[in-house]
């Protein structure tokens, strides 16, 4: 009998039909090496704040050890509630609207399970994050590529969303500020979008994980747009704006009926999010704004360095409006991205992402993080010159 | 004061030789801009000094003891504390000296070479003020954080090397 056939039995279909993630490539590659400096990380280089550690250790001597209630304690409800309307004017109501999750990409897992039917189709923006294309797919689902491209600073065209649209489509799925690109879509720029969508009668997933890292211009929450809020799934957490990855807290805002959806799968798959981790995001809300001030004016400023140095070196970039990314373009260089990567990590032991690892409009980009030390941004724009100057 | 030359001040607090071109980049000004600021900023004495932050105790052979001395004082007629503080700061053991408030007024930072040369500092010099009423003499005895700064190691970065 053949040993791999029976194996493959084993395992489900849609499994094995995922492709494995292009980042898990790299990160075997880069760790196999000495001296490198990692442009490839996609979190903050920040430590979370120390009153939220605290907080948290705090719950645990005072004995806060057991579960929460399945949507998360209510008071840190409350506390989300109150930071969305008084950031981004949207409501939601602490009891039935909203659901703490295990950080965003559970919520990201728990909606498309629960609005998703066999053969239901969803649009999704990309570039983009890695896992929303295996998520949908996983939930019974066919992720449709949007793809936005460097000459419309990869915002979304209505023109183009409104060209996949069929009778299948159920949702559409965006994410600005955006993981790769750093693209941001201001409230004008999504008007035509929000048209579209009312017009077809979808859904909206908005992952706004990055909401609070926006440099120029203020956040455009999309539930915030009349008539969306009963369309919308808003889907954020705690670990990019409050340098909170490792703890695993996000949350899921949405219309009631949906919401019931939501907890319903949480309360199967989870139970609830950690508790300790709980009082710890609580903690964040409610004494964070000064630290998520300060980190992000360090984005900011790190952000803009890495825009002056690349157009020094006369590569193309668009500016990154959000988020801790920088998408230049290294078509110059002849190079397909795959092999650009690959190539400045042998060479020059510094580690960036192939923009198609992120889908499609991702060839001739590579992601760089700047959610790192200045002093290792700034030799990394060394090799990165050098790199260049020989291969241009 | 405007935002750009708050940006500055930041930067140059928590890394004095930062070069001109670097913080031009990051605060998205030219270089002529920034050395404007720059000199605007020394010439108030906003930027009073560029100094280093030095862990003394890994320096071999390295003999000093800090003391930090609480002093109470009697203000004076017309110039309060001004005077008084004046005379104490000009000795050049004195490190630092600020007007506090609550129990004691004046607080001195002193150095010295060893703890009987801060002692007789103190006995001789201090105390024979005629305006002072009392001190009380702290030892620092390890230095764990100075200035915003952690003394020791604690910013290794945790992080995988890639991640989505």
């Amino acid at each position: 009998m053949n040993t791999s056939s029976t194996q493959q039995h084993r395992l489900s279909e849609t499994v094995q039909q995922l492709k494995p993630s292009g980042i898990r490539r790299f990160f075997d590659l880069a760790s196999t090496m000495d001296n490198v400096i990692s442009l490839g990380v996609g979190e903050p280089d920040f430590v979370t704040p120390w009153n939220v550690r605290e907080a948290s250790i705090v719950s645990m001597e005072r004995g806060f050890t057991s579960y929460t209630a399945n949507a998360g304690l209510i008071e840190l409800r409350r506390a989300v509630s109150y930071y969305l309307e008084s950031s981004f004017d949207v409501s939601y109501h602490p009891e039935s609207d909203i659901v703490i999750t295990v950080g965003a990409s559970e919520g990201i897992d728990a909606v498309f399970r629960a609005i998703i039917n066999p053969g239901d189709e969803v649009i999704v923006a990309e570039p983009c994050f890695v896992s929303y294309a295996p998520i949908i797919t996983m939930a019974g689902g066919v992720p449709v590529p949007l793809e936005t491209t460097k000459e419309h600073d990869f915002k979304i065209k209505a023109g183009d969303l409104e060209d996949l649209i069929t009778s299948k489509t159920k949702a559409v799925l965006l994410s600005y500020p955006n993981n790769p690109t750093g693209a941001h879509m201001s409230k004008e720029e999504l008007e035509p979008i929000v048209n579209v969508i009312k017009d077809y009668d979808l859904l909206a997933v908005s992952d706004e994980i990055y909401a609070e890292l926006s440099y120029d211009h203020e956040h455009a929450s999309l539930p915030a747009f009349p008539g969306m809020l009963e369309r919308t799934i808003l889907i954020s957490g705690f670990s990019k704006a409050f340098a909170m990855t490792g703890w695993r807290v996000g949350y899921v805002c949405g219309p009631k009926d949906i919401m019931a959806a939501v907890l319903k799968i949480h309360q199967y798959t989870m139970m609830c999010a950690s508790t300790s981790a709980q009082f710890g995001a609580l903690e964040a809300l409610k004494n964070g704004r000064a630290d998520v001030e300060r980190m992000v004016a360090s984005y900011r400023q790190r952000r803009n360095y890495l825009v002056k140095t690349f157009a020094e070196m006369g590569l193309e970039c668009h500016t990154p409006l959000g988020a801790f990314y920088a998408f230049p373009s290294i078509e110059k260089l002849g190079m397909d991205a795959e092999t650009f990567a690959e190539a400045f990590l042998t060479e020059e032991q510094v580690a960036v992402v192939p923009g198609t690892v992120f889908g499609s409009g991702g060839e001739g980009h590579v992601r760089c993080s700047y959610a790192t030390s200045l002093e290792s941004l700034v030799e990394a724009m060394d090799r990165f010159k050098r790199f260049i100057e020989r291969h241009g | 004061m405007n935002e750009k030359e708050l940006e500055i001040l930041h930067l140059l607090e928590q890394n004095a030789r930062m070069d001109i071109k670097t913080i031009a980049k990051l605060i998205d000004q030219t270089e002529e801009e920034v050395e404007a600021m720059l000199k605007k900023l020394e010439e108030n004495r906003v930027i009073v000094t560029y100094a280093t932050v030095v862990d003394w105790s890994k320096v071999n052979n390295h003999d000093g003891v800090t003391a930090m001395i609480d002093v109470k004082v009697t203000p004076q007629r017309g110039v309060g504390f001004d005077e008084v503080a004046e005379r104490i700061h000009r000795f050049p053991e004195v490190k630092a000296l600020y007007l506090v408030s609550g129990t004691y007024d004046l607080q001195v930072v002193i150095e010295g070479k060893t703890m009987s040369e801060i002692a007789s500092f103190v006995s001789g010099k201090l105390s024979a003020l005629d305006s002072v009423i009392s001190t009380t003499t702290h030892f620092r005895l390890k230095t764990y954080k100075h200035d915003g700064v952690v003394f020791g190691d604690d910013d290794e970065d945790h992080r995988m090397m890639v991640s989505p």
